[in-house]
């Protein structure tokens, strides 16, 4: 087991290191001279130009700009934001505690409403509650996220003054950015836990339960919804990249200060620092997230062998 | 091979797709999703038979109109007419599924088919790339590509194609691992033919399924990843009449025209839920181990 964890670490290591270079060649992809960038209005010498290109280290050859890149990266220095000259970490790390809650609280919405629809679905399996479940499962997937948003904010927010449109802080906005993102993605996990559970319904050890006379809620609960749901978690890490996706838009909408809205800013201004350090911040948090969630499969599943 | 032994094979290829077109055209839901799927496709390539509006032109006498007898869906904050936006939008909307889709597709496909063939360095390559790109969810992989590009409505479509091709990339790969083991494919081998003839003829035609139902899907992510570009700022510009931008320029009206937005975003719905309804109905009846 612990070599087995191990292997999968390893496995995941050129798959960072590529993650790196791709982050660091954004820089040299995108159109247009940084350091001219960073001098912005001040329409400059070309003394200046080149005194600002060595500063940034943009003279150097490209491998020591890279190496330098890696290092001053596991230094935990991300250099400064061409916009405003601040810190990228630190202009990070207050943006990023919104976007954790969005994120978090959207998967919670999803988890409830995609598992809670799936299950009923299956257990009422070919009836009309079964039908008007998946039609409803299938609206939420066709409903892209910028639709949903504006439809919350004019029932929730315009017409029934529940909820306020925009802003972030409190509950009270945090609500309708969460649902919106989280209907998406119920939808998805929605279907899954459907057939995953029509799955598990028809094995031997469920239909032994009922011959023992078990008591149907006992069943589905205790002996299939436990076993259905094992597949279901593998589905957890591509939804966490779907609600990341998803935030770049919520967090437009709803006026939300978080690293989606930030990383479009960024791309905008061309403020590469920034745009680096957040490619590198969220491919690294989605491949950890995704061998997290591999790793968490093979235990709940013992069937899955080690070797 | 044996005369007979191909031409039992080629009339049963040919009734595996007649079959599993039956069982499509029997599946209520995608057959719904085809005619709503034909209907918007009618309307927007006769578009300029539908309405009489300009689709662009400024009518600012007009602006703010609500749904009614002139201005079926209202007017926008320029006068323009929302029907006439929305049908003409279609046409932009569909555009950006199919190319984005034709490039996943093209890429993916290729990749899948030579990683999933070749094996050893080369699938060990391929399949790196893949996973790095796999590495940035959907989105946020077309906004970095837009990014590199240039935003606008062409670099939208080739972002979202690029974006969403490693996926095609690994449906490929799996199901060609499966498709060159079979005895048709070793014996096309064994006689000699030319490697890319056995995986034009050979192997494609066996890896076509899968392959056929993530890009019907797809074109539904692709349209709605578009929309999204332009609802950014990323994609179309204005004043081109695209759903996802229609949809950013009535945000500032919500409270008092709720029709702008409600519209585009109704079209997007429709248009997304009919291909997704043809999609799973593709996927029951090409692998009827599926159907529930």
């Amino acid at each position: 087991m612990f070599q087995y964890i191990v292997r999968r670490i390893v496995a995941a290591l050129p798959t960072l290191v590529l993650i790196t270079m791709l982050a660091f060649s954004m820089l040299h992809l995108v159109p247009g001279d940084p350091a001219e960038i960073f001098l912005g209005e001040n329409k400059s010498s070309p003394e200046l130009l080149a005194q600002v290109r060595s500063d940034m280290g943009l003279d150097r050859p490209l491998h020591v700009q890279y190496l330098g890149f890696l290092g001053d990266m596991l230094r935990g220095d991300l250099g400064t934001s061409l916009n405003n000259g601040r810190s990228v970490v630190r202009e990070i790390a207050t943006r990023l505690p919104s976007t954790v809650e969005l994120t978090l609280a959207a998967l919670g919405i999803s988890i409830v409403l995609g598992v809670g629809l799936g299950v009923l679905s299956a257990v009422r399996h070919n009836t009309w509650v079964d039908s008007a479940a998946m039609f409803v499962a299938l609206l939420g997937v066709s409903m892209p996220v910028f639709w949903s948003s504006l439809l919350l904010i004019f029932f929730f927010s315009v017409k029934l003054q529940w909820f306020p449109a925009i802003g972030q802080g409190g509950i009270e906005r945090l609500v309708l950015p969460a649902v919106a993102l989280g209907l998406l993605s119920s939808a998805t996990l929605a279907r899954l836990v459907r057939s995953s559970m029509l799955d598990v319904l028809s094995q031997d050890y469920v239909r032994t339960a009922v011959a023992k006379g078990v008591r149907p809620r006992a069943v589905t609960f205790r002996h299939a919804l436990k076993n259905a749901l094992v597949p279901a978690i593998t589905v957890i890490g591509i939804q966490f990249g779907q609600l990341l996706s998803g935030t770049v838009i919520t967090e437009t909408i709803f006026a939300r200060l978080g690293i989606g809205r930030y990383y479009v800013d960024s791309l905008l201004n061309k403020d590469f620092p920034v745009v680096q350090a957040l490619t590198l911040l969220i491919a690294t948090a989605y491949v950890v997230i995704n061998l997290l969630v591999d790793l968490s499969y093979s235990l709940l599943d013992p069937r899955i062998r080690y070797d | 091979m044996t005369e007979a032994a191909s031409r039992s094979r080629s009339t049963r290829g040919r009734s595996l797709w007649r079959l599993s077109a039956q069982r499509l055209m029997r599946n209520p839901g995608a057959v719904t999703g085809m005619v709503v799927l034909g209907v918007l496709v009618a309307a927007s390539v006769l578009a300029p038979w539908l309405t009489s509006f300009d689709p662009i032109a400024l009518a600012p006498r007009d602006r703010l109109q609500p749904p009614g007898g002139a201005h079926w869906f209202g007017t926008d904050a320029f006068g323009r007419d929302i029907f006439t936006r929305v049908v003409y939008g279609g046409r932009t909307s569909l555009q950006i599924g199919f190319v984005a889709v034709t490039i996943s597709t093209l890429i993916g496909v290729t990749l899948g088919l030579v990683a999933g063939y070749f094996g050893g360095t080369v699938d060990q390559i391929a399949s790196r790339i893949v996973d790095v790109m796999l590495a940035f969810p959907g989105l946020l992989l077309a906004l970095a590509i837009v990014a590199i590009l240039g935003p606008n409505l062409l670099n939208a479509m080739i972002a979202v194609g690029i974006s969403a091709s490693p996926n095609y990339a690994r449906v490929t790969r799996g199901a060609v691992l499966q498709a060159k083991e079979l005895a048709f494919v070793e014996a096309a081998q064994q006689s000699g033919a030319r490697t890319w003839r056995i995986l034009v003829l050979h192997v494609l035609p066996n890896v076509l399924g899968p392959i056929v139902v993530i890009a019907t899907l797809g074109v539904a992510n692709a349209i709605i990843a578009g929309a999204a570009l332009s609802f950014l700022g990323l994609g179309a510009e204005p004043p081109t009449p695209e759903w996802g931008l229609m949809l950013s320029d009535g945000r500032a009206y919500l409270r008092h025209a709720w029709w702008i937005t409600t519209f585009p975003g109704l079209a997007i719905m429709v248009t997304v839920l009919a291909i997704n309804l043809v999609g799973d109905g593709l996927r029951d009846a090409l692998d009827p181990r599926m159907t529930r």
